[in-house]
């Protein structure tokens, strides 16, 4: 079936996520979606498959406009989708979770489901029990069944979200040759990804998305640097850094190892010494957040030493951190930086959380008032922060960090800020490193991270490279290594010295 | 301007939902065949009638202030704490255990009085502590634990009127063998009504305004229940603020009986707690966590449950009329509350666009 978007509008708030996309995808091709995070992808695809619905704009299928209300609606257009987080029930059987969303009445003929899903299943080489709890599959089995749910549902469009995140390499080839022969059946597959490697083994069309817009589209073989260009933009030109002189190890990590449900980073060693900037590049979910968390004290490395300038805090609490100084900024402002309901004053008070019993609200006013003024937020002491838009709850956050601190975590500090704003930021930031404060943060915008870091981590699925001098790497260089690509030569290079 | 807008929305929405739920009743008196007017005004004679009714009014107000105040901090936290009742039913039993062991003890009868009523405050806590310890350490979720521990309390009652406390002789449903008038709280002379507690209840309502508005507890505790995430990543040691706050609550509601012990009933009956931590809980609910407007509800509502216990004489109706209209209160006033908030996102909506 052949897909035509025409002209698709998006926006969430002041956020335009989609900017007048125009899209062909003809039967039988595997049409990559490439962009770094926030680019517009996600909201794309979940337009075509009816999560939201665009504020303007046409979806034609087959040359038919439709309307796409729902999930359901868009399994009955034949488009399916399949998310990043399989969208599964854990507690119950396989052959239940394929018998879900199916169309069958009260009484749904087990028998003729259970010969459907192993037909399915051998025709693409699946191993999968059907009397198998879905909890004890990994996360590649959970997608081969939603595949097998889908198309049993008579799915003719497919989309993946990110699908070879948390797989291992045999599932990725049992995935890719799956998708191969679903596009020779005419199917149309699209594979959302930020791997330039497997779009570049897998798609027969790549289209990228930047800032809410289609910015350009290529076919197989493809030139790694142009997309790579096409994906992060042209280099601003770079102004000098002014750090000082770094001094004493503030962080060490040695052999750390760090596992979560997905991923598995081996072997970080790490130094950072008072006064660095460490900037983290990598697409989300690569393991920067988790190594963020882990020097935090929110997780716990499964093995390895932590230090804090010198002295071994490996098991120490997140609030025992705090108290020596470790600060952690966290990138959902509202789901885990500010809390909702609550001014910011209010916030300024549980921040600085003064001695006492009862509130001193002069005190809290003034101090609430300096912080506005010194971060130039755009609200009143008595604001509640869910009030106040996205780059104001950024400023409260930033502002809520105490002084003085001995080492930085951040997550996205500048997300949502204009430029003036971000430099504004930096400015402060590089103020508190003068002051011997160390700050290692994630960005997923490369040139922040040349701008202002003095050494670069790039992470890609659990792989942590080097720490890369910024003056001896480029956006080319990183845009690979984000992507997947010449890994190799950074260790190599790496063990020459 | 949109501020006195939106306030003006509000009071709206509210007054609306109260005509709702009074339509409401009405329609419940019609289908029970009972003459709505009549009915009415029997509720509001049964509660103001005479002084003695409106004494009764405040005895009914004290332990379901007391139930409120000691939710409103569970509230703040986020909570759900469902097992109000079994900490005032634990709270009651504390209290006639500690009368009981010195009644015959030669104490001065204020000292009596004072470590029952110390001790029944310590048995609330004891109970929602173990409501908190079950969530915290269990993983269970408080409504479920309390509810649990609400049945434990229950029949723990049951079991200490029909067993090692019964009256002598046999058992009864009327309860244990009452106290002697020198162990009740002091009464006014002719009323059912101790000044005692309503000075206790006054107090309670002050700290818990205090506590809630004025002190960095109150604050933190606040953050914990919006945003327990946001709450630890500011450096608020969120469990242990959970676990205080259901100790804290645990003490109100441990006075709450201990009071239904001294000063009302005089000795343990089975349905102790006479259901002031539900009815707390939709005090709660209906004043949308506001302290200061825990006085005036908790007296509506008390006078309510007072003014139809004369309806089953009157007009053959079921006392349970007054929990009609509270019920419907309640539930109305969160409905319309949650068509303001749609109403408001779709004008905020509507305001941006243009």
């Amino acid at each position: 079936m052949d897909v035509e978007l025409h002209q698709i509008y998006k926006t969430f708030g002041t956020v335009q996520a989609n900017i007048g996309i125009d899209l062909v995808i003809k039967g039988g091709t595997i049409q990559g979606i490439l962009g770094e995070n926030g680019a517009g992808k996600s909201t794309l695809m979940k337009i075509l498959s009816g999560f939201i619905q665009a504020d303007a704009g046409e979806i034609y299928l087959n040359g038919k406009k439709v309307t796409i209300e729902s999930p359901s609606d868009a399994i009955r257009h034949g488009i399916g989708m399949l998310h990043q987080d399989p969208l599964d029930f854990p507690p119950m059987q396989v052959i239940d979770n394929f018998l879900i969303g199916h169309a069958g009445g009260l009484f749904p003929d087990r028998q003729k489901a259970r010969k459907a899903f192993i037909q399915l299943c051998d025709q693409f080489g699946f191993n999968l029990r059907p009397d198998a709890y879905v909890d004890s599959l990994t996360v590649g089995e959970r997608q081969q069944l939603e595949i097998v749910r889908l198309l049993w549902l008579g799915v003719e469009i497919l989309i993946l979200d990110e699908p070879t995140t948390g797989i291992s390499a045999i599932q990725k080839s049992k995935l890719f040759s799956a998708l191969r022969k679903l596009a020779a059946e005419g199917k149309a597959i699209i594979f959302v990804s930020h791997k330039l490697e497997d779009v570049e083994e897998l798609c027969t069309k790549v289209a990228v998305l930047r800032r809410g817009k289609l910015v350009g589209e290529m076919t197989a073989p493809y030139d790694t640097n142009a997309l790579v260009e096409m994906m992060f933009g042209r280099m601003i030109n770079l102004e000098g850094k002014s750090c000082a002189e770094p001094g004493d190890p503030i962080l060490e990590l040695r052999e750390v190892c760090i596992e979560d449900h997905r991923l598995r980073i081996e072997q970080v060693n790490l130094c950072i010494r008072a006064g660095e900037v460490i900037g983290m590049a990598g697409m989300e979910g690569s393991g920067q957040d988790l190594l963020l968390k882990v020097c935090a004290g929110l997780i716990h490395p499964v093995h390895g030493k932590i230090l804090i300038k010198g002295k071994d805090r490996t098991g120490v609490s997140y609030l025992g951190l705090k108290k020596e100084g470790v600060a952690y900024m966290p990138a959902s402002r509202l789901e885990e930086g500010l809390i909702a309901g609550l001014t910011i004053a209010e916030h300024g008070i549980l921040a600085d959380d003064p001695e006492g019993i009862f509130i001193n609200r002069d005190a809290a006013l003034s101090a609430a008032l300096r912080r506005i003024e010194n971060f130039s937020i755009r609200g009143k002491p008595e604001t509640r922060v869910e009030a106040l838009s996205g780059g104001n709850q950024q400023r409260t956050l930033l502002a809520l960090l105490r002084e003085p601190l001995s080492l930085l975590l951040l997550e996205h500090p500048t997300r949502g800020l204009d430029i003036e704003s971000t430099i504004y930021i930096w400015k402060r930031l590089k103020e508190r490193c003068n002051q011997g404060t160390s700050i290692l943060f994630i960005s997923p915008d490369l040139e922040e991270i040349l701008q202002y870091s003095d050494r670069i981590i790039v992470f890609y699925s659990g792989k942590v490279s080097p720490l890369l001098e910024t003056s001896k790497t480029n956006i080319e260089q990183l845009g690979q290594l984000i992507g997947g690509k010449g890994w190799d030569e950074v260790f190599r290079e790496q063990e020459i010295p | 301007m949109a501020k006195d807008n939106s306030r003006l929305v509000n009071i709206l929405f509210q007054v609306g939902a109260i005509f709702i739920a009074l339509v409401f009743t009405t329609l419940v008196m019609f289908i029970a065949g009972a003459p709505p007017f009549r009915t009415y005004a029997e509720l509001v004679r049964g509660a103001l009638g005479n002084f003695k009714l409106m004494a009764d009014v405040v005895v009914a107000w004290v332990p379901l202030l007391l139930s409120t105040s000691g939710l409103l901090i569970t509230f703040s936290a986020g909570l759900w704490n469902i097992g109000v009742e079994g900490q005032i039913t634990i709270g009651a039993i504390f209290t006639t255990g500690v009368l009981r062991l010195l009644q015959d003890s030669g104490l001065p009868p204020f000292l009596i009085i004072s470590l029952s009523i110390l001790a029944g405050m310590i048995g609330g806590a004891l109970w929602a502590a173990l409501a908190g310890a079950l969530k915290t350490f269990g993983g269970v979720n408080e409504i479920f634990g309390g509810l649990g521990l609400n049945f434990v309390a229950t029949s723990l009652t049951i079991w200490l009127i029909f067993g090692p406390w019964k009256r002598p002789g046999v058992g009864s449903m009327s309860g244990t063998q009452p106290f002697p008038e020198s162990l009740w709280l002091p009464m006014i002379p002719g009323f059912r009504l101790s000044i005692w507690t309503v000075i206790l209840a006054a107090i309670a309502i002050v700290i818990i305004y205090y506590l809630l508005k004025g002190t960095y507890f109150g604050l933190k505790l606040k953050a914990v229940g919006n945003n327990m995430r946001s709450a630890y990543l500011l450096g608020i040691p969120t469990w242990q603020y959970m676990m205080f706050s259901f100790i804290l609550c645990g003490v109100f509601a441990g006075l709450a009986g201990a009071i239904q012990v001294t000063a009302v009933y005089h000795r343990l009956i089975p349905a102790i707690s006479s259901g002031y931590g539900f009815l707390g809980l939709m005090v709660g609910m209906l004043i949308n966590y506001q302290a200061l407007w825990v006085v005036p509800v908790a007296l509506f509502f008390a006078a309510l449950n007072i003014g139809s216990i004369q309806l089953p004489i009157v007009l053959k109706l079921d006392s349970s009329l007054s929990g009609v209209i509270q019920g419907s209160m309640v539930l109305f006033v969160l409905l319309m509350d949650g068509f303001r908030r749609q109403f408001s996102i779709k004008w905020l909506r509507r305001g941006d666009g243009e």
